[in-house]
């Protein structure tokens, strides 16, 4: 089974390398991009074949690891 | 009194934060993050800049977990002192130690420089030997740096005379100016910021031995 976790900044948290990309799309001539919000994604290889067990174990992955919830919020697809 | 400082894969102030606290007084042993628990008598924990686990994940994440951040833990709910310089302020974070994140500086760029700093508070024994509102030169040497933390932490760090040092100039877009805060019981100090670096002329400069001086000497009194 596998698992893809992506996390993000935060609504609301000052993405200054989104904010920077974002200048340097305009620099090339990419015009009306109005903003840029990077963040990251974690592919997993899981040996579970629960679907519901594997989302709970991610998402305490992602509680204890994988993201900074203080800063960040995260998302899981299991396939 | 008796400082245990941590070593992780890819620490690299280490050595310096050791010589600071024997520089002071202090007995200094040294800690390897696969240990699961500090020596016997151990006063404060000095966690040390560098780039613990190559910054992999997220600076101070992968430290945050390993097995001496447990017994770190446990020594900080038991009413021990720790200090963490920058990576060390990191990984105190992601431990949730202390409030608030460390995020990439505003100017994306690495910033190694000596910077200004206002002592905030001279209510610790960090921070006791200064003067409030003393201004201090103290390299910074790091790319995330940039403190954030929800309004409500931030106005009670304030309200609480939590924040230890603030930036003179601020460098990195740090909310509230912040250099460095402190724990609830005041016993845990986070800074971005070097002092280990200047403890002696030789230095260049030593505004920071007198945190060192200060800690030292307010636990022989203790």
């Amino acid at each position: 089974m596998k698992a893809r976790v992506t996390v993000m900044l935060k609504t609301g948290v000052l993405d200054v390398q989104g904010e920077a990309v974002r200048r340097a799309l305009g620099t090339l001539g990419f015009e009306g991009v109005e903003a840029v919000r990077q963040g990251k994604v974690i592919e997993l290889d899981l040996a579970a074949t629960d679907k519901t067990a594997a989302e709970a174990e991610v998402a305490a992955m992602c509680e204890k690891l994988l993201a900074n919830t203080v800063i960040e919020k995260y998302s899981v697809e299991i396939a | 009194m008796k400082a245990a400082v941590v070593t992780f894969p890819g620490s690299n102030c280490d050595r310096d934060l050791a010589v600071a606290f024997e520089k002071a007084g202090a007995e200094v042993v040294r800690v390897w993050h696969k240990d699961s628990a500090l020596p016997q008598g151990v006063d404060i924990v000095g966690v040390p800049g560098g780039f613990s686990f190559g910054d992999y994940l997220r600076c101070g994440a992968i430290a945050a977990q390993s097995p001496i951040a447990a017994a770190i833990q446990a020594h900080a709910s038991r009413g021990g002192y720790v200090i963490g310089i920058c990576n060390g302020f990191q990984v105190l974070t992601e431990m949730r130690l202390l409030p608030g994140a460390l995020m990439r500086n505003a100017g994306l760029k690495f910033i190694c420089k000596p910077v200004e700093l206002v002592v905030a508070t001279t209510e610790s024994d960090y921070t006791a030997g200064y003067a409030k509102g003393q201004r201090i030169s103290v390299p910074v040497a790091h790319h995330d740096g940039n403190y954030t933390v929800d309004a409500e932490t931030l106005a009670r760090l304030q309200g609480e005379d939590r924040v230890a040092f603030r930036y003179g100039d601020n460098p990195n877009g740090s909310m509230g100016d912040i250099a460095g805060i402190l724990s609830e019981n005041r016993r845990v100090l986070g800074m971005m910021p070097h002092p280990e670096r200047v403890v002696d002329p030789a230095h260049g400069g030593a505004d920071g031995a007198v945190l060192f001086a200060s800690l030292v000497g307010k636990m022989a009194l203790a």
